[in-house]
């Protein structure tokens, strides 16, 4: 048994007695337990995140009682330390050496990227939280399933309520520099424009930039909103220092910078902040308020973007191999049956997902607004089932190039 | 662009280069006394940050806290010199890995006990709405920073040329063997520096705290800049600190903002440049 | 040689070469793979770390120009022989010229000066999307076949590598018992003396320089072609410091030092972190506690532990013991 220690504890706290008293199914042939996979950041600066990643997937295995389609689950966590050589060794070990039969995981885009072809190599079924558009678009991975988003899957529907909605007309685009930035940026600014608003400003800022103060000193005085796609600490802190240079400008955002995770701790800073996202703690749907009370008592925190993602990973899993009767050693039917999932009711609400492996999903725009002496991300509107070239049509979505720090370009900077 | 754009980005480079003054004037008196390179010093400056939030979180006042959590650091700095440093001394090699290990610890600690979330530290109550002059804002709390930078510049300029210690100091950083033999004590004297210069990084991470915030990273993030500014400064020198701390402010905030292209490097071709013209840095005082 | 240092030699080499046949595991067998790449950095670093007393946070440079080239050509339609021969001429180059700015300052000087030409490097690879596809990285199309020999598999991929990593430790120790590396050493300690003695100082060093920067060139190479992937995280500051902190660790005064350095940073990074969640804290207490009782690093302090031991035993036995040095 390669078991390792950590794994046996975690199984013992998760199914603790409860497990004992249930009754295996018998009717499912395959022996011992399915082996699941997990890559996330546990240490250096991404830890927050991959933190609450496992909390999110560890609040999944202990309501079903590490369960699934009636076979224990052996649930293996692995730190990568969001570094792209350290998780490409950590997924071989999964599948080398604890031969996991699918993977959940990692966190950044870079560290997906760097398993890419080793997933396809091994055929292990992974499903991603990362964002990268193109593993999903031009350069499909046919053993991946994505059930969050793509990083600009729920920008393009905030661009299009912020140019009808909130009718803005000029509006200011920060954002991380790196692959995940840009590209969350750059839908909000594709939808944004085609509906008649202005991008007159687009800055890029050093994913490991101290201080922002430069950025913002550049931020002209008659913008109607400043777009963040900042992702982590850098949302958290581009706010803060926003609202202390005494700027009062409409915040706009994708699904990172005004986490629930990060949410008490920004206080009003953060209030009518106005953000596109596939989640949020707010959602009135029954598995989540059970997932938003777990993780509460549990964790004593709020469950943010993080813990939902592998949650919801958790869901579609949990689907697909009751899907195969719990026979995930056949990889291809596996594979097809995670493609193929059809989830009526998750905490997001339903999901399904298109042919290359991208989830099709409500995606809500949420305001920052104080309730019961506590701040929430209240949902404003619904986009029902948006998939990932919403309003676009695929083939020409597909045309063009992947959305890049100057793709597409913006045409009404003002300097 | 538009004298705003000057103005603001002029007072931002003022604010950003006291900061880096509280933190890397320590880092400079520690090489130029002992020579050692403490790679540990951006984990002294988040440490601080740290202890900084734990205190104002229950109700500390803001200017004491600054004060206990730099004397805080300034302990472990201590520990760190008396029980590994001391060990090892004229042994750079050693210095650099053992530093590294310990800021290596200290971050490993840090995500343990105050999670991977970023934590603010609220700043004074008064301090916290903007000022605002003829239609500009700016915040309030930026400038006191600086103005405590420029306090604690003079104060260190008095300890240093107007005290006994200051002046066993200066004997030490220019000849140290020279020092030793009238007498100075030097073991205590390296051991009151690195107090000084790890309270110094400490009292920098709170104050710096209401605006970079607590956050895992933190030390790997200002690390650099201390180097920086210590280099284009010169080492062991409170002038070259102070000088190279603004040079640094302005470039950084300037060059990020009129050539975004340079952004990763805005800060270290300059000092590529600085090193090879000028190897002693800008006022230096020792060999590096 | 001696008959001791041949005998544990060619240990050794039986045992780096049975490896694959006795881990079956394909993750253990890539895992020796890895050290194997770490170690030739690390040596490489220790060509001018350890014998000429040059401190560099700059080495993973070479990784990013060389690892970078290699791709690059072999997406522009070079066979892999002419990309990988040309991406190390190129990085070894661009060593030349790295050199020539670092020599120009002493001690603390010359480690800021490595820094910042690494963050440059960094940050080329980070900002040029267009070339170097950004923080996504860049994919390396597939594995060279060497003589026709496809190296796709975890095995034949860690032959591959020690037949490379051998060549190199043979030059490298060559190059540490040549009249170069004596005047290097020289240098590093004596470097008023060695001018006098008419030694050119500045180009001893700059040719070590050049030299440790060519095998970290090829390290680099070896890096892409295990990983098959190339992105600005591997060449960033963390990447140099790991490096420079495996020599160290060590032992910068011996030729195995930055091996078994290598082989305990690698191995805590990638097996203990399974085991351990505070590896990071193990990592760094290591660092400390080694130092502290091993100033000089691991393998010299465990000689100087063995040599002691043996020197009590020889007290109290009348049988003398031949007291030759181990192998280096």
């Amino acid at each position: 048994m390669s078991m390792n220690r950590r794994t046996i504890i975690k199984g013992a706290i998760a199914t603790g007695v409860a497990a004992q008293t249930i009754k295996i199914s018998t009717a499912v042939a395959q022996a011992g337990p399915i082996r699941v996979g997990f890559l996330t950041v546990k240490t250096g600066p991404l830890a927050s995140g991959g933190l609450q990643m496992e909390q999110g997937l560890l609040t999944f295995f202990r309501e079903r009682n590490n369960m699934l389609a009636g076979r224990p689950v052996e649930l293996h966590t692995q730190d990568t330390a969001g570094n792209p050589a350290q998780a490409r060794t950590k997924t071989q070990e999964l599948v080398e050496r604890l031969k996991v039969s699918c993977i959940i995981g990692p966190l950044a885009a870079f560290e997906a990227l760097a398993i890419d072809d080793y997933i396809r190599s091994s055929q292990t079924p992974i499903l991603t939280v990362a964002g990268a558009e193109d593993m999903t678009q031009r350069k499909p991975n046919p053993w991946l399933v994505r059930p969050s988003s793509t990083s600009a899957q729920p920008s393009h529907p905030l661009g299009d309520y912020a140019a009808k909605d909130l009718k803005l007309k000029r509006v200011a685009v920060l954002a991380d520099d790196f692959a995940f930035g840009h590209e969350n940026a750059a839908g909000f600014q594709r939808v944004f424009e085609d509906n008649g608003g202005k991008v007159v400003q687009k800055l890029f800022t050093p994913l490991n930039a101290p201080d922002y103060g430069t950025y913002i000193a550049q931020l002209k005085s008659n913008l109607d909103g400043v777009y963040t796609g900042h992702a982590g600490s850098n949302g958290f802190k581009f706010i803060k220092q926003l609202r202390e240079y005494g700027s009062k400008t409409q915040i706009l955002g994708g699904f990172t910078p005004v986490d629930e995770s990060l949410l008490q701790q920004m206080g009003d800073d953060a209030l009518g902040a106005i953000t596109g996202n596939w989640y949020s703690a707010e959602l009135d749907f029954p598995i989540n308020k059970r997932f938003v009370a777990a993780i509460q008592k549990e964790y004593k925190v709020d469950p943010g973007v993080y813990a939902a993602e592998t949650y919801l990973c958790g869901e579609v899993l949990d689907h697909a191999v009751k899907q195969v009767k719990g026979n995930v050693e056949d990889k291809p039917t596996f594979m097809k049956a995670l493609k193929e999932a059809k989830v009526p009711e998750t905490l997001r609400g339903p999901v399904s997902f298109d042919d290359l492996g991208n989830v099709v999903g409500n995606i809500y725009i949420r305001k920052v607004e104080r309730k019961g002496g506590k701040l929430v991300n209240a949902v404003v509107k619904t986009y029902p089932n948006v998939d990932q070239f919403w309003p676009y049509k695929r083939e020409e979505f597909l045309k063009s190039p992947v959305y890049s720090r100057d793709f597409p370009p913006a045409k009404n900077l003002e300097n | 662009m538009q004298w705003q754009f000057w103005i603001i980005q002029t007072l931002n480079s003022l604010a950003f280069g006291g900061l880096l003054f509280l933190l890397s004037s320590g880092f400079s008196l520690i090489f130029g006394l002992m020579r050692i390179p403490n790679l540990a010093h951006g984990a002294f400056f988040m440490l601080g940050a740290y202890f900084g939030y734990s205190m104002l979180a229950r109700g500390g006042n803001f200017w004491l806290v600054a004060l206990v959590a730099g004397l805080g650091v300034g302990i472990i700095g201590i520990a760190l010199e008396r029980l590994v440093l001391r060990q090892i001394s004229g042994n750079e090699q050693g210095q650099v890995l053992v530093t590294l290990g310990v800021s290596f610890i200290i971050a490993d600690i840090c995500l343990l006990a105050w999670t991977g979330d970023p934590m603010p530290l609220p700043a004074p109550q008064a301090l916290r709405p903007p000022l605002r002059f003829a239609g500009y804002a700016f915040p309030t709390y930026r400038l006191v920073v600086l103005g405590i930078a420029l306090v604690a510049a003079i104060g260190l300029y008095f300890l240093m040329e107007r005290t006994r210690i200051g002046a066993m100091i200066r004997a030490g950083v220019d000849d140290m063997e020279m020092a030793r033999g009238v007498g100075i004590p030097v073991s205590r004297l390296f051991t009151a520096v690195f107090l000084l210069g790890a309270s110094l990084a400490g009292i920098g991470g709170v104050l710096g705290g209401p605006i970079l915030n607590a956050y895992p990273g933190l030390d790997a993030d200002m690390l650099p800049l201390a180097l920086i500014v210590v280099i284009l400064g010169g080492a062991g020198s409170l002038l070259g600190a102070f000088v190279g701390s603004f040079v640094v402010g302005f470039l950084y905030n300037f060059g990020i903002a009129l050539a975004p292209d340079l952004a990763y490097f805005v800060l270290f071709l300059p000092m590529v440049l600085v090193l090879v013209f000028l190897p002693q840095g800008l006022f230096g005082r020792v060999q590096m | 040689m001696k008959r001791g240092t041949i005998i544990a030699l060619t240990i050794t080499a039986i045992c780096l070469v049975a490896v694959p046949r006795v881990i079956v595991n394909e993750f253990y067998v890539n895992m020796a793979t890895q050290v194997l790449i770490y170690a030739l950095f690390a040596l490489s670093i220790n060509m001018m770390l350890g014998y000429g007393g040059m401190v560099s946070l700059g080495h993973a440079a070479y990784l990013g120009v060389a690892g970078y080239a290699c791709i690059l050509l072999n997406i522009a339609g070079y066979d892999q022989l002419t990309a990988a021969v040309l991406a190390v001429l190129l990085s070894t180059v661009f060593a030349g010229l790295f050199g020539v700015l670092s020599l120009r300052a002493p001690g603390l000087g010359f480690i800021m000066i490595t820094l910042a030409i690494g963050q440059i490097v960094w940050g080329i690879a980070y900002r040029a999307n267009e070339l170097t596809g950004g923080d996504n990285g860049l994919r390396l199309p597939q594995r060279p076949r060497p003589f026709g020999i496809s190296i796709t598999s975890a095995e034949n991929f860690y032959y591959f590598t020690l037949i490379v990593f051998v060549l190199a430790l043979f030059f490298i120790w060559r190059f540490s018992r040549s009249a170069f590396g004596a005047s290097l050493m020289g240098a590093r300690d004596q470097p008023r003396r060695m001018s006098m003695l008419g030694h050119n100082v500045w180009l001893v060093r700059w040719l070590t320089f050049v030299m440790a920067g060519f095998w970290g060139s090829v390290a680099g190479i070896l890096f892409v072609y295990y990983n098959v992937f190339l992105s600005p995280h591997a060449i960033a500051l963390q990447q140099s410091a790991e490096i420079l902190l495996m020599a160290i660790l060590g032992g910068t005064s011996t030729l195995t030092g930055p091996v078994v350095g290598a082989v305990i940073i690698t191995l805590i990074k990638n097996v203990a972190s399974t085991y351990v969640e505070r590896w990071n804290t193990l990592l760094g207490a290591i660092f400390v506690i080694v130092i502290v009782f091993m100033p000089y690093g691991l393998v010299p302090g465990c000689r100087q532990l063995w040599r002691r031991l043996r020197s009590k035993l020889a007290r109290r036995t009348p049988v003398r013991i031949d007291t030759s040095g181990s192998c280096t």
